[in-house]
């Protein structure tokens, strides 16, 4: 499982020029979401939580769909199939190293959020639990899928569309957190909403995992 | 081969559709003409009786997908692959339908097209899951991949349901206490159940035709080619 992960991670420093690109997407899009509201700054900061998600959905299927790219060419993903080792060590390497790039990816789309729509907030180790949670169930289901659709025509369609209706309660929870921290936290709901997330991210790294064997048998 | 995968299942998703657009037809003139219009609703609240019918229905055969899945995905039999496809098909139908006489009934009851219940959140989320999964089998080529691939794709889907559901439940009861329907009195059920049953035979008949198509693609499928099959049968 280290060396998978190792493996994982080495290949995502080797292509970092493809991480700055969809950072400079997912701040675009941040960008583009202010001209959908208008300029009222109360406007976008109370939208500002929403944003940064969709922004960090958008770009997390960038990634996603490309961290199978290397395992397509040359058929090494029947090399690294052929290793005796469980197919499942191979998913949470690549699952933990797409999280961990999600999350890489969500502070630093922070900044820009801050800057564009005013929306700081001073509970920053908390902000970082939320992405550390939403990025988990983006990642789980996500690269699953991505294993799926990356050995299928027209994939930049078919993830999105597998990904986009499953992973709506982590959106959800992690908007909804989020927002909590920008906005103020009356009702004291934060929890509820972490603990949501929480149960998201333990049923389907469950569930993903024990499924990604049948999905790359050959 | 052909002739005998039809001869064996030979009317019973005839005789089955027969019964349910017979039975419909009771439940829906009950509703319509007999059964009282409700006071506050008034008869708005017809729509009731193939509204609901067509939601538990629709669940049951999402969740007869998701059963398929699971057996799928054990005996690796194509039999339940058929039978999924033609459960995801018929269910993605229902949810479809269901959104739009939900629609229907909103706009003069809550004044909106749209709202953000959690059952009509969820029964869209769940609709345009399962729509994926669809895409998906149309784009996989190898079947046993595609088998597999919308069984994973089905279960994690499944899933998801309850999650949604109880996810935009709080997430709207935050915001707003939505009312809702009221249960229904007894005066109600005859057309309702009728109605139920109704849908349920037409929906069996339904899943039992389309599995049928499935299967007989899949056989066309993994057939070799003509030429073969009649080198091999001059061998033989």
């Amino acid at each position: 499982m280290i060396a998978a992960l190792r493996k994982e991670l080495l290949l995502q420093w080797r292509t970092r020029a493809q991480f700055l690109a969809v950072f400079v997407f997912g701040a675009t899009a941040l960008l583009l979401f202010s001209f959908a509201i208008g300029p009222n700054a109360a406007d976008l900061r109370k939208f500002s939580a929403g944003f940064l998600w969709l922004g960090l959905l958008l770009s997390s299927t960038l990634t996603l769909s490309e961290s199978f790219h290397a395992e397509m060419e040359n058929r090494a993903m029947e090399g690294l199939l052929l290793l005796p080792a469980d197919p499942r060590v191979l998913y949470y390497g690549k699952a933990i190293a797409n999280w961990l790039q999600l999350m890489v990816l969500g502070i630093a789309l922070v900044p820009v959020m801050v800057v564009l729509y005013d929306a700081g907030t001073t509970k920053i180790p908390m902000l970082l639990v939320v992405i550390a949670l939403g990025a988990a169930g983006l990642s789980a289901p996500g690269t699953l899928y991505a294993a799926m659709t990356a050995q299928v025509r027209s994939k930049q369609t078919l993830l999105p569309l597998l990904l986009f209706p499953l992973i709506v309660p982590a959106l959800l929870a992690s908007v909804k957190a989020t927002s909590l921290l920008i906005l103020g936290d009356p009702m004291g709901s934060l929890g509820s909403w972490l603990t949501l997330l929480g149960a998201f991210d333990a049923i389907y790294w469950a569930l993903c995992g024990l499924l990604y064997g049948r999905v790359v048998e050959e | 081969m052909l002739e005998i995968a039809n001869n064996r299942f030979p009317r019973t998703p005839y005789y089955l559709m027969g019964i349910g657009v017979v039975l419909l037809l009771v439940g829906s003139y009950y509703g319509l003409f007999v059964a009282p219009p409700e006071r506050y609703m008034g008869e708005v609240q017809r729509i009731m009786y193939v509204h609901v019918p067509t939601a538990w229905n629709a669940l049951l055969a999402i969740t007869f997908a998701f059963v398929c899945a699971i057996a799928f995905l054990m005996r690796s039999d194509f039999k339940w692959d058929a039978r999924m496809e033609a459960a995801i098909e018929v269910g993605v139908l229902l949810a479809f339908l269901l959104c739009v006489q939900g629609a229907i009934w909103a706009k003069p009851t809550w004044g909106v097209w749209w709202d953000w219940d959690p059952r009509l959140t969820t029964t869209a989320v769940l609709l345009f899951a399962f729509l994926g999964i669809l895409a998906l089998r149309r784009f996989v080529d190898d079947p046993v991949k595609r088998g597999i691939w919308s069984a994973v794709a089905t279960i994690i889907a499944y899933v998801d349901v309850p999650i949604v559901y109880f996810s935009v439940r709080w997430w709207n009861s935050l915001h707003q206490l939505q009312s809702s329907p009221d249960t229904v009195s007894s005066q109600f059920h005859l057309p309702l159940r009728v109605n139920a049953f109704g849908v349920l035979f037409l929906m069996t008949g339904f899943i039992m035709l389309r599995a049928r198509l499935a299967s007989l693609r899949h056989v066309s499928e993994v057939a070799p080619p003509p030429m073969l099959a009649e080198e091999a049968g001059e061998m033989a």
